[in-house]
Formats: structure tokens, C-alpha cells, sequence
């Protein structure tokens, strides 16, 4: 194993069962001490993808390498990967302690180096006092942090985590959210965490893997994948947008253009234009965030930037926001989300004008989906 | 009070249920008795009181011989139809393979097969194998009625340890292998440990199925090697002497003692 290798490494990996393609060909590099999110709506490929790793699933195509070995041929007991699964999967008939004496166990270990790594193990998850314990008598989180600790006690190379605060309420998920963060990265351990649930997503991964049908529709940083979304799944999938389609017409000079929708047309900046690789005449769609749009005056100032008329629908108080609901005059939905204390004296039924600024759209082709 | 008409139909359910279970027992029961009849035959209501017919029991050795048979073909066929079963649950449960339903609709036949049917074909089956130089027999013998109590007890064990994996969380299998153990190993400490109780019920279930088998019995057993069941039912057809009452009250209690035990090892099957 060299330094240099990616941590884990998919090439083209592909699954089928019968007619369904569950993977279709991913490609993604993790890092030493990266925490990576595969993050997508149920049936997406994700929760496939993360067992063909831990090699519970053959794969059909494509190459897994875990620290630059080839693990085609590898059983998933030589794999050296630890999983934690949602429903926590400990052994009822051990207690805690035994449970994480588990692996160490099976790689052959000295009964007092055992007792030593299995106390550190129960300190790092801060549950010392609960070694005696059978699994049936702790808390669905006191089990997942067992779990946790089962699953690294090993120092394994990776660390597969398959949606485990999937069965916690959300008070005791945020909890573990961070718990979590705090032992990956006081262990320098490279994650690889699947979840449905996007805020999950946002708070813990270095970069996220968006899936949908099989494949990875954009692999980023949180940030890159809000603010600059590749296409239109992941724009719709990440935070609330809006989404205007249309046909992009290119201006001949700068590299941007229009999205043209009639009766408007909307200048698309040159940088967002050259992202997208959209041609002339494509179906494409403008993306604007709901904090990014104004709610102005019809007769208010052009400022340069592109507009729209709508009509207020709802309006939300949300505490420290404000949310409005639109309907542009063909009907296509708008919201708008503006700070407290910064909105005007809106109703419903008012009449408006939705202002962005050309910078804050970003374009998405809409060939597909 | 709103709910006053449910009390007398509670009171109804509980006649009604108090009434099925006399109705099921009652049978059973009323052989223990007369087991403790002074008098010289079978018979209801029993005269006197005497331990005699157990005394006769113990000492005599046609029933002390039929008892260790029917133990130790009890134990042997329960032993090979608690693993063959368990093999065949594991098969039945986790295996892919074509025929599958075919193959279990094989190995539970026994459950439906008439025992009358089963008996005739074993015996004649059992007849050809005989090897009479070599002095191998299959009929009269403990070896032919263990086998053929393996086979008729393996649907019990099938069923019994086929209920325990299908509950059991394929999840702790994966994840034991994810942590290092190998297919045996991941069977011996985490598999075998979840459906142990299931196991144990059906080595109870599979020793009591040969226990008190006696049609199969009478085709397979000879005058040279008898099992009690065989035993009881030769004496009632000819001497009605309340020794029979006797051992059936012990066997009533052996068996009754047993299930106990199955229920017990159910109920402390982990969660």
C-alpha cells in the first residue's frame, strides 16, 4: 500500500439485477482522511455502490481499489473496511464489550491488548460504563455509537457508514452528526457515508457524491453543489430552487447569451454559459436560488439585471425569514425567501416583479430527465 | 357503564375455553389415575390405591428394555435429525438453487405422507437391505428404526430452525464477516448462537416425534427389539394390566416435561 494511492478508487463500477441497472458506471477517487458523502433519493444506487465496497455485492463491471489493491478477488472479511449499518447490526447475544472485542477477535489478538484497544474504543464513542451492557439494554443512539466504535476499534482503511442515523429522532441525529465528525476526524478516518438526507449531507462531508439512477450526477464541495448545481437533478435535489426552462440563444461575442422563454428573455452570464457547455437552441433552465430573487414594484427601476412578473400566492412568516410563494403569469412557481425585517408589505394577490442579478443564475441544460 | 354487556361474554369465552381444554385432556388424564388401582386390570374408576403396577414397571424387564430402546432410539434419531436438519434448513433458507421448492416440499412429506404409508414402503424398502451375511439388518434392528425415525423427526428440525433463520437479521452475518470472520467462523459465533434456540426446540421436537412413534415401530421392531409405545400396545391388545396406565402417566410426564423445555428455550430466544 503507497502513501500516494487514493484511499478507495471506483472505476466504471457497474450492478445489475436482472433488467436493473443499480450502478451504472461510477467513477469517484476518495482521499486519505476525506469524509465523502454518496447522497441521493432511495433506488438511487447509493446504498449498492457502498456494498459492493465493503463487498457484499459482486460488482458486474468496473474495478474497486482500496489503497491502490484490486479488491475483485477479495472477500469482504480481508477487505479491512469497518461498516456501521442503520439498523446497527450488533450482535444481540454479546454484550458491548464483546461486540467491539468482536474483530479484534477474528484478527487474532492478545486477550490484554484486546482489553486495552477495546476500553479506548468505549472511551472514544464516551461510553466507558457501558461495556457490561447487552445491546437490547441501550438507546438506539447508545447502540449506534457502540456500533461506531465496533466498526473502527480495528483501524480499519475505510470507514462505511450506511445511512446510521437513518432511525434517529432529529434531535438525537444532530447530536450524532457531530459525534461522528469528532471521532473521523480525531482518527483520521477516510468516510464513506450514504444518506437521503441532504442538511445531513451539507453539515458532515468534505465533498458529496449526488446519485441519481445509478450514475453520479456531480461530485463537490457543499457549496459548489448549491450555489453552482450541474444539472437540473442536482439543482431541484439540493435546497429549494427555481426553475425557469427555456432555450438558450447564444450572443456571438461573449461566450453568454439569453435563456430565451417567451415573453421573456434572460441574459445568462458568460461564465455560467461555458460551465454548462450548452449549445445554441438548446433546452436548457435558469437556476435561482430563493434567497438570490427580489420582490420589487412593477414600476421600479430596471437595474439591469433580469426580471419577471408574478403574482404573490403566500406569504410565509418563518421566524427569521420571510417566504414567499409566486406564480408567474404561465403559471410557473416561484419562492422567494427574504430576512426578517427586510421584506416589503406583500399579500397575496399583489401584483410584482421578480429582479436577480445575472451573476446569481446559474444555467443547467434540460436535455435529459 | 357503557362496557357492563362485555362481562358476561367474557365469562361465556372462559367456560367455553375451560370446556375445549378438559375436552382435549380429559383422555390423558384419566389413564393417571389408573395407574394407582389396587385391582388386577385395566379399568376406570380405579379401586383402591397401590404403587404396584410401578413397582411391576421398574423390575420388570420387558419394560425397563423397551424404555432404554425407545431412549436410545430417541437420542440417536433426534442427534442425526437435529443436524441433518439443521444442514437442510440452512440449504432451504439461504440457498438459490433449482428445484428448491420441490426439495422442500420433499424433506416435510413426512408431515403429510399417511405414517401407514411410510411404514409399508420403509418395511419393504428396509427388507431388500438387509445383509444377512454380513449380518447388517435394517428391520428388527436400532439401526433401521433410527433411520427411519430421522427421517419421519427431520421436518420437525427443518421447520423449527428454518423459523429462526428467516427471523434472524441477515445484517449480523455481514457485518461479523465485515469485521474479519470467514463463512465458518461467522456461522460458529454469530448464526449458530442466533438460532440455537430454534435448534434446540427441534431436537425436542424431533426426540418426542421418535419417542412415541409407534406406527413406523411395529413394522421395524421384532420380539428381539421392541420400544415401549410397541410394548404398551402389544400388552393392552393382550393382558389389560394396569402396568400400561403406569407408563403412561411416566411418559405423560416425561413428554409433558420436555415441551416445558421447548417452550422455555422459545421464550429465551435473544431478540
Amino acid at each position: 500500500m503507497t502513501t500516494d494511492q487514493p484511499a478507495l478508487s471506483l472505476q466504471g463500477l457497474s450492478k445489475r439485477f436482472g433488467e436493473f441497472t443499480a450502478v451504472d458506471g461510477i467513477d469517484l477517487d476518495v482521499n486519505r482522511g476525506e469524509f465523502i458523502t454518496l447522497l441521493g433519493p432511495s433506488g438511487s444506487g447509493k446504498t449498492t455502490t457502498l456494498r459492493m465496497i465493503a463487498g457484499f455485492t459482486s460488482q458486474d463491471g468496473g474495478q474497486i481499489h482500496i489503497g491502490g489493491e484490486d479488491m475483485s478477488r477479495v472477500p469482504p472479511y480481508r477487505r479491512e473496511v469497518g461498516m456501521v449499518f442503520q439498523n446497527y447490526a450488533l450482535f444481540p447475544h454479546m454484550t458491548a464489550a464483546q461486540n467491539i472485542a468482536f474483530p479484534l477477535q477474528m484478527r487474532h489478538l492478545g486477550r490484554t491488548e484486546i482489553g486495552e484497544r477495546v476500553r479506548e474504543a468505549l472511551a472514544l464513542v464516551r461510553l466507558e460504563t457501558f461495556g457490561e451492557r447487552y445491546p437490547r439494554q441501550l438507546s438506539g443512539g447508545q447502540q449506534q455509537r457502540i456500533a461506531l466504535a465496533r466498526a473502527v476499534v480495528f483501524r480499519p482503511r475505510l470507514l462505511l457508514m450506511d445511512e446510521p442515523l437513518g432511525a434517529l429522532d432529529k434531535k438525537l441525529r444532530e447530536a450524532l452528526q457531530l459525534e461522528i465528525l469528532r471521532i473521523s476526524r480525531q482518527l483520521g478516518a477516510t468516510v464513506i457515508y450514504v444518506t437521503h438526507d441532504q442538511e445531513e449531507a451539507l453539515v458532515m462531508s468534505d465533498r458529496i457524491a449526488i446519485f441519481n439512477h445509478g450514475r453520479i450526477e456531480q461530485l463537490g464541495i457543499g457549496e459548489d453543489l448549491y450555489e453552482r448545481p450541474a444539472t437540473l437533478f442536482v439543482a431541484d435535489f439540493i435546497g429549494e430552487s427555481n426553475i425557469f426552462r427555456g432555450r438558450f440563444a447564444t450572443d456571438g461575442t461573449t461566450g453568454g447569451g439569453w435563456l430565451m422563454r417567451e415573453p421573456w428573455r434572460w441574459r445568462v452570464g458568460t461564465a455560467a454559459a461555458e460551465r454548462t457547455g450548452v449549445a445554441d437552441g438548446d433546452p436548457a433552465a435558469l437556476v435561482v436560488r430563493p434567497e438570490r430573487l427580489r420582490i420589487v414594484a412593477v414600476e421600479t427601476e430596471d437595474r439591469g439585471g433580469n426580471a419577471a412578473e408574478a403574482t404573490i400566492t403566500e406569504v410565509l412568516y418563518l421566524g427569521s425569514s420571510h417566504k414567499f410563494e409566486l406564480a408567474l403569469p404561465d403559471g410557473t412557481p416561484a419562492v422567494v425567501r427574504s430576512p426578517a425585517g427586510d421584506v416589503g408589505d406583500w399579500h397575496p394577490g399583489d401584483r410584482v416583479r421578480l429582479d436577480w442579478s445575472v451573476d446569481d443564475a446559474v444555467l443547467v441544460s434540460d436535455s435529459v430527465t | 357503564m357503557a362496557d357492563s354487556w362485555r362481562q358476561p361474554r367474557r365469562i361465556l369465552l372462559a367456560v367455553y375455553g375451560a370446556l375445549t381444554v378438559v375436552f382435549l385432556i380429559a383422555p390423558a388424564a384419566l389413564i393417571i389415575p389408573m395407574g394407582f388401582t389396587s385391582a388386577k386390570i385395566l379399568s376406570f374408576p380405579p379401586e383402591g390405591f397401590s404403587l404396584r403396577w410401578y413397582e411391576k414397571m421398574l423390575t420388570d424387564p420387558q419394560w425397563s428394555t423397551g424404555f432404554i430402546n425407545s431412549a436410545q432410539v430417541a437420542v440417536l434419531a433426534a442427534i442425526l435429525a437435529t443436524v441433518l436438519g439443521t444442514l437442510a434448513a440452512l440449504g432451504m433458507v439461504r440457498g438459490r438453487f433449482p428445484g428448491k421448492s420441490l426439495a422442500n416440499g420433499l424433506i416435510l412429506s413426512p408431515l403429510i405422507v399417511p405414517v401407514i404409508v411410510v411404514s409399508i414402503g420403509m418395511f419393504g424398502y428396509f427388507v431388500r437391505l438387509n445383509q444377512k451375511e454380513a449380518g447388517i439388518f435394517f428391520t428388527g434392528s436400532l439401526l433401521g428404526l433410527v433411520l427411519a425415525h430421522t427421517a419421519l423427526a427431520i421436518p420437525f428440525v427443518v421447520v423449527s430452525v428454518g423459523t429462526s433463520l428467516r427471523v434472524m437479521d441477515r445484517n449480523l452475518e455481514l457485518a461479523a464477516m465485515n469485521l474479519g470472520a470467514d463463512q465458518r467462523r461467522t456461522f460458529w459465533r454469530i448464526t449458530f448462537p442466533m438460532i440455537l434456540p430454534g435448534v434446540v426446540a427441534g431436537a425436542l421436537f424431533a426426540f418426542i416425534a421418535s419417542w412415541d412413534e409407534v406406527v413406523v415401530a411395529i413394522f421395524l421392531t421384532t420380539t428381539r427389539f421392541r420400544t415401549l409405545p410397541v410394548e404398551m400396545w402389544e400388552q393392552v391388545r393382550q393382558v389389560v394390566d394396569p402396568t400400561v396406565a403406569a407408563v403412561s402417566t411416566t411418559l405423560l410426564v416425561f413428554t409433558t416435561i420436555l415441551l416445558a423445555l421447548v417452550f422455555l428455550t422459545r421464550r429465551q430466544a435473544p431478540t
